[in-house]
């Protein structure tokens, strides 16, 4: 498989993750102190350093098989389930993800919070609120790197997708020092959904014994057939819905 | 005890995620698709994707039908 795919997956993975990282900080270091927001921050890049040596080469050697069908099945369920997302707020089922808002409910909750020192942070509501942020996005983004760089025995295209990612949303945070609000986040986790499912989906099944036709070049089509179904889903759903309102809007009118 | 709670419900969240029906028919999928190639010899690439889309829809007419 060309490196190419590869790095553009795992970048729009991550930065989907680096934005909702970024929400967070932000809110936290501009509401109450950059340093403890940090130092949080720096913590949590060292516990996620540790567990990306710890798994990372142990992922490497497990065979490739068993690898493919856990790799599968996790990204699969990881991918629809960013799918049921995405497709329940394009049909206004669930709200959208705001970045806007999620900023504003971060930055109400840190301006309430007390101000404690412990353990050598002068700010603990800073320090484990960048901890916590960066650790769980930081977390699906190791996943994401290691699941697709050891599937495609390319760990360096994969972390230089991600790493781009990081220094893309990092650089625009800093430049409007402001939660990215602009950035199209359903679709993109429509996306991330649409090739997480297509990637997992082919590794699984080859992991399982099957041999898809045309080897790689499936994923070609599956791609576009995920993305397909998804969309058939968001139609389905809008039509649905404007059919249960139909009826309502229409005794409105008799009443 | 409190932690162990909340450590096994972030994992749970983390990985299963809003519905755990999906996870269960993919794991089933999978398995079906393994003893079909494997036992049966049948070349069942296709038998994954229509799973996948059968949890997708059946997950989301789950989640619309209570909120029509």
């Amino acid at each position: 498989m060309n490196a190419l795919p590869l790095i553009l997956t795992v970048f729009v993975a991550c930065a989907v993750e680096a934005v909702e990282a970024l929400t967070i900080v932000l809110a936290t270091g501009i509401t109450r102190e950059w340093k403890s927001t940090f130092q949080g921050m720096a913590v949590a890049l060292v516990v996620l350093a540790v567990i990306t040596a710890a798994v990372g080469p142990a992922v490497g050697y497990l065979p490739l098989t068993a690898l493919r069908v856990v790799v599968g099945a996790l990204l699969a369920i990881f991918g629809l389930q960013w799918l049921r997302k995405a497709v329940l707020r394009a049909t206004g089922y669930k709200a959208l993800h705001d970045e806007a808002s999620a900023y504003l409910r971060e930055v109400t909750a840190a301006k309430e919070a007390a101000v404690v020192r412990r353990r050598g942070v002068s700010d603990w509501y800073s320090f484990t609120l960048a901890f916590k942020g960066v650790l769980l996005e930081g977390l699906e983004v190791v996943f994401i790197v290691i699941t697709f760089g050891d599937n495609q025995k390319n760990v360096g295209a994969a972390v230089i997708g991600a790493a781009a990612a990081i220094s893309v949303v990092t650089l625009a945070g800093i430049a409007v020092k402001a939660p990215l609000t602009k950035v199209p986040e359903n679709w993109m986790k429509f996306a991330v959904g649409v090739m997480l499912t297509s990637f997992g989906t082919f590794w699984g099944a080859e992991g399982a014994g099957v041999a898809w036709p045309g080897n790689d070049a499936a994923l070609l089509v599956l791609v576009p057939v995920v993305a397909l179904a998804a969309a058939a889903c968001i139609r389905w759903l809008r039509c649905r819905k404007a059919a249960v309102a139909a009826p309502a809007k229409e005794s409105e009118v008799v009443g | 005890m409190r932690q162990l709670k909340s450590f096994g419900a972030f994992w749970y969240d983390f990985i299963i995620g809003d519905d755990w029906h999906v996870a269960a028919l993919i794991v089933a999928g999978l398995a079906l698709t393994a003893v079909l190639a494997r036992v049966a010899h049948v070349n069942a690439w296709w038998l994954l994707p229509l799973v996948a889309f059968a949890a997708l829809a059946w997950s989301l007419h789950r989640a619309t039908a209570l909120r029509k």
